[in-house]
């Protein structure tokens, strides 16, 4: 292999930003900070983009991957415990890092116009920054250890940005809330790695991978524990089910936050992590199935609340959730060369979602509630075209970038015999919601009249119509790279043989791509079907949508509301855990017990102990005797002949013992 | 180079006696006895450096030895001397006197003499504690060390300064008085106090088994208050809440763990296995417990004090894990929480400075008034929640990790469950005090950040704990070394894991075995 390709650059420039920002930005002037803040990303792109040349032309080749790099000095060594800082480059963490940084930069530049006036500009950047690190540090990682940095990292980024508004009860509410939750899954995560460590004595990928491979015959059992922990890990992070409360939530922070961190890049950390440890699921159906289940089911769940939202941030929220539920449920049918295609094009048109709605927000005057605007399609006519792009792609019409990822894991679902067909079927069912709320979203922003005062969107600075024009595109071509045409007819492999170097072949398909064209045109109708029915409800009938709520109060407030998840979750687990400490364990136990137990020896003590009472005197010269008196009992005990007595002692001792 | 080696821990020892003494004699104008109390501090602590410069990785046993007959009859030695597991905690005392210091430096208004002679008296007291190797001696400073600590919650406590006092004094001194007679009975069966001496006579099973039973549950017991271990932290809120910031900091924790590592498990390595089960029960109750009780603390003092109860229980799991790994990890925890607890309270302080009350429910909305402050009690807070690349992650991951490993599954599950309910409160108390609207009581004061000497402090002790996150490795081969010697081996890296629940595992290379 000739030459390095710094990989260690590529996390290390975000921190550089990160430092340089985060303790000098609120006395540099603006332009300092904002070039240092885009510096940063657009280098470490630079960075990914030359490694990426060079692996497609120059050599080493891509047949040589996966490419690491290890710091000289461990990180951990201690006993049989071995932990480097070790970057891997695959096939799988290229793409990802092209994401990550890419969409990063296009962000950053698009905050830069967003933030202009807010005056935690330079903190603002530097938290960016510092998730850009982290969120790089986690793809790289070779071992769990690591990633687990990048993993808890990450959250502490999206905690501090959700709460960056900290002075707004809601929004410190949120980022703790966030942080608390992914505790959870992060506890999965970790008592995962113990039992890797355990079973496996290593937290290195490859070699838990080679391990595997020796031992073809090892199936479940402890593998479909470690899976399931790392799955709540996942589940954590990825905002599924039972764990996505966080999410929605999360919206509290700035948009483009929203757009970075909760749709495009972290979120996905845990479809990306079970992508990376796929050997071991591949090694357990049950946990396999899991997967798919709860994937599925997250989607179809997020995407029924989405339905009847009115806050355009948390329809896009609910809409994520659910999209992260198809990327599990593609790694689920072990499909995880179709989940990383979805979490890269739902990367574009969620980020350009975001952003979009962000500049909407921002012409408006910081309005997010759905039912105050209305016509704005005259007004903000690049960002209506964008979100027109967006909105396309993830109801997944053709030839827009949402429908291959989505087909691809529609039709792997169909093709894992009987249950995969019931899964295929809440997708699709789920397509058809999503088609449905996102129009919805569509005509209530941008069509019919205008239903707030605000009458004058002020223009949109330049810094946020390009990241918006270059999202946009990627949202209408990035489908294509998965395109290959081959025996006159095209098929969506090529995307996944690039990865499967890195994420093992798919078993061979019985399918065949008449039936891949069935099912695609199974599910372009369900999204017509969403579509018309947006278009009834809210632009032929707009007033039809109150009605039907009025008719089914049940179901509309069950929806609004949400399930009530969260006043669930507060009434079994925040409440009883509060309730139980303070009461039995603070006033029983403590007080109580313990404190009564203390009482009692103190009260004989104090009887015994009485001149310790002067102590209160606060008489200096009392302190004064008791320093001397002490010194002068150890001076006594020194100089006084033991040993004769202590024999005794001794003896006596010795005696009781035996 | 010799002679410095010969006598530098003397050194170390000696330095804040003299101090103490000198701060005793100078007139108490302004405040000349904080900047005698600062600099002796300082250069101690310049002096604690020293040691790990000097130090041999390679070569086992004690190292910077002094052993010289003290006292004939009875055979008291002046035995010192610092390996692996001492080495970091003479520097983490040195690194805490001058932050105690400054600590202090306003807090304490009136006597100031009195309250800095005592804290550097305190300051000989601990480093004796953790250099001694003359039972004898080390019970000396032991006991010394309580007797400034507990003067000076009287005299400096909060509002229920004696009364806290007399608390603390009641439940570390009764332990003391069977430990005394443990170490006296060990000198009667054996004519001596020397630790190595009994450390190997009593591996060789020269003691009769009952008696020796007992001393070593004496050793426990006193020990186990001192940390303290669940349910013997009765003192801890008290302690905390009336304590000046300079001393609460010290005093719970180290002193006792490292002594539990030293002379309980170091020096009854058979009786302290027999006693394990029971204290990785109690270590892991007190991790959850401390925690849940964290978390619906009003009080921050009192909040810090079950916190530290649930850190502290960690450490004794690492300690009573028996496996190498989580011993190791033990040690570095114990540097760890020093560090990150040294800094919340400090920065707890600042805000008792500012505002003087500890009800959290006053605070609100601090963030905009007090960047700074801010900035480091969050830094603080993550290390302290244990966020990997801050130093309490690198313990904290040794000690579950070879918990579930080596010793139970059951208690390393239940103990990490400790990492989730350790976010919530933290993170509560975080947004209680710094975020939301500003409260009715920091409107009405003037916002006043932290000043020079503050920053001073804190600073340096949030770029301790990043490169203690870091680098671990730093640290860890030369805490490796303090286990090392024969008797380590023998009771602990060969140690078979205490109470194993059945083995999931197909192939399980046990780190313990070693």
């Amino acid at each position: 292999m000739n030459g390095s390709l710094h990989l260690w650059l590529i996390p290390l420039l975000p921190f550089a930003g990160f430092l340089f920002n985060g303790i000098l930005g609120r006395r540099l002037p603006k332009w300092l900070v904002t070039t240092v803040a885009l510096l940063a990303p657009l280098a470490a792109f630079g960075v990914v983009l030359n490694a990426t040349w060079v692996l497609f032309t120059i050599g080493p080749t891509l047949g040589s991957l996966p490419y690491v790099e290890t710091c000289p000095l461990p990180w951990i060594s201690i006993g049989a415990l071995h932990v480097d800082f070790s970057f891997v480059l695959d096939q799988l963490s290229l793409v990802m890092l092209l994401v990550v940084t890419g969409v990063g930069f296009l962000i950053h530049v698009y905050s830069v116009g967003y933030m202009h006036d807010d005056e935690g500009y330079a903190r603002y950047f530097s938290f960016l920054n510092l998730f850009l690190f982290f969120m790089t540090l986690l793809v790289l990682a070779g071992n769990a250890l690591l990633m687990f940095v990048g993993w808890e990292g990450v959250g502490l980024a999206s905690y501090l940005l959700i709460g960056f508004y900290f002075q707004k009860k809601s929004a410190a509410d949120a980022g703790k809330k966030a942080f608390i939750v992914n505790r959870i899954g992060d506890f999965g995560f970790l008592i995962g790695m113990f039992l890797l460590l355990a079973n496996f004595g290593t937290l290195t990928f490859t070699e838990i991978a080679a391990k595997l491979a020796a031992n073809p015959g090892w199936q479940g059992g402890i593998l479909t524990v470690i899976a399931l922990c790392l799955l709540l890990g996942a589940a954590g992070k990825s905002a599924q089910l039972p764990l996505y409360i966080w999410l929605p939530d999360a919206m509290e922070g700035p948009t483009p936050v929203s757009a970075l961190i909760h749709a495009a890049t972290m979120v996905t950390a845990g479809v990306y992590m079970i992508a990376r440890t796929h050997v071991l699921f591949d090694h357990s159906p049950f946990a396999l199935g899991t997967v798919a289940v709860v994937g599925a089911a997250t989607a179809l769940f997020a995407a029924t609340i989405g339905l009847v939202q009115n806050d355009i941030k948390r329809v896009l929220a609910y809409s994520t959730i659910s999209q992260l539920g198809y990327m599990f449920l593609g790694c689920g049918v072990a499909a995880y060369s179709a989940a990383i295609f979805h979490l890269v094009t739902h990367a574009f048109f969620k980020a350009l979602l975001f952003l979009a709605a962000g500049s909407v927000i921002h012409a408006i005057g910081g309005e997010q509630d759905l039912r105050k605007m209305g016509g704005l399609w005259k007004k903000l006519p690049v960002t209506f075209a964008v979100t027109t792009v967006g909105v396309l792609a993830i109801a997944g019409f053709p030839p827009f970038a949402g429908f291959f990822s989505k087909d691809a894991i529609l039709y792997a679902a169909f093709m894992q015999g009987a249950g995969g067909k019931a899964l295929w079927f809440v997708g699709l069912v789920t397509a058809l919601l999503t088609s449905f709320y996102m129009f919805r979203l569509w005509y209530l922003a941008f069509l019919g009249k205008p239903r707030s005062k605000e009458a004058h969107p002020h223009s949109t600075p330049w810094s946020m119509l390009g990241p918006l024009l270059i999202l946009g595109l990627l949202s209408i071509c990035g489908g294509w790279i998965g395109i290959e045409r081959s025996a006159g007819w095209i098929n969506m492999e090529r995307f996944s043989g690039f990865l499967a170097p890195a994420l093992g072949a798919r078993a061979a398909e019985s399918g065949s791509a008449h039936l891949e064209l069935i099912l695609s045109i199974f599910a372009v109708a369900v999204a017509l079907v969403g579509w018309f029915v947006a278009d009834l409800l809210y632009r032929q009938r707009p007033a039809r949508p109150a009605q039907l709520a009025a008719a089914y109060p049940d179901s509309y407030k069950l929806l609004a509301n949400k399930y009530y998840v969260d006043e669930f979750y507060g009434a079994t687990v925040v409440k009883p855990l509060l309730v139980l400490s303070t009461y039995l364990l603070g006033w029983v136990v403590d007080k109580a017990l313990l404190g009564g137990a203390a009482w009692l020896l103190g009260g004989i003590a104090t009887f015994a102990g009485a001149l310790l009472q002067r102590w209160q005197s606060g008489n200096l010269r009392s302190y004064a005797a008791w320093l001397a008196a002490g010194a002068a009992a150890v001076l006594l005990f020194v100089v006084v002949p033991w040993s004769a007595f202590l024999a005794n002692f001794g003896i006596h001792l010795n005696m009781a013992g035996h | 180079m010799n002679a410095i080696n010969q006598s530098i821990l003397t050194l170390i020892l000696l330095l804040p006696l003299a101090g103490a003494v000198l701060v005793a004699l100078v007139p108490d104008r302004g405040k000349l006895p904080n900047w005698i109390a600062l600099i002796t501090a300082l250069v101690t602590f310049g002096l604690t450096l020293h040691l790990p410069a000097q130090f041999i990785l390679g070569q086992g046993g004690f190292q910077f030895v002094v052993n010289r007959a003290w006292i004939e009859s009875p055979a008291i030695f002046y035995h010192v001397g610092v390996d692996g597991l001492s080495l970091w905690l003479v520097v983490l005392t040195g690194l805490l006197a001058p932050i105690g210091v400054i600590a202090s430096w306003n807090a304490i208004q009136s006597r100031r003499k009195i309250f800095f002679s005592l804290f550097l008296i305190q300051q000989t007291a601990m480093f004796g504690v953790f250099i001694s190797l003359d039972l004898m001696l080390y019970y000396g400073f032991w006991e010394l060390s309580l007797v400034p600590m507990a003067i000076l919650i009287a005299m400096y406590g909060r509002k229920d300064g004696p009364r806290a006092a007399l608390k603390f004094f009641l439940f570390t001194f009764i332990p003391s008085a069977p430990l005394l007679v443990a170490i006296l009975w060990l000198y009667a069966q054996t004519g001596s106090f020397d630790f190595v001496t009994l450390q190997i006579l009593i591996a060789h099973g020269s003691f009769p088994a009952g008696p020796l039973c007992w001393a070593a549950l004496a050793f426990l017991f006193a020990f186990a208050v001192k940390v303290p271990v669940f349910p013997l932290h009765g003192w801890l809120s008290d302690t905390f809440s009336q304590a000046p910031v300079a001393l609460a900091m010290v005093v719970a924790g180290k002193l006792g763990l490292y002594s539990m590592l030293r002379f309980h498990v170091g020096l009854f390595p058979v009786q302290a296995r027999a006693a394990a089960p029971f204290l990785i029960a109690l270590a892991v109750i007190g991790i959850l417990y401390g925690a849940c009780l964290a978390l619906v603390q009003r009080d921050f003092w009192r909040l810090l004090a079950f916190a530290a109860l649930s850190h502290l229980s960690l450490i004794v799991l690492g300690i009573y894990g028996f496996t190498f790994t989580g011993t190791a990890g033990a040690v570095y925890q114990i540097l760890s929480h020093g560090v990150v607890d040294g800094a919340l309270f400090v920065l707890l302080g600042v805000l008792y400075d500012r505002y003087a009350t500890s009800q959290i429910a006053v605070y609100g909305g601090l963030a905009s008034k007090l960047p700074q402050a801010a900035t480091l009690f969050v830094i603080t807070s993550l290390a302290m929640i244990g966020l990997p690349m801050l130093n309490n992650f690198v313990g904290e991951f040794l000690i579950l990790s070879s918990t579930f490993t080596g010793v139970s599954r059951g208690w390393a599950i239940a103990a990490s469950l400790g990492v989730i309910l350790g976010a919530a409160y933290m993170l509560w108390l975080v947004q209680r005090l710094f975020y939301g609207p500003e409260s009715e009581l920091t409107k009405s004061r003037p916002a006043v950040d932290l000043d020079d000497r503050e920053l001073a402090v804190l600073w340096p002790l949030a770029v301790l704990m990043l490169v203690m996150g870091l680098a671990p490795s730093f640290w860890l081969p030369s805490i490796e070394q303090g286990m090392h010697t024969p008797q380590w081996k023998e009771s602990v890296v060969l140690a078979q894991p205490v109470s194993a629940l059945p083995s999931l595992s197909i192939s399980s290379p046990r780190e313990g075995q070693r």
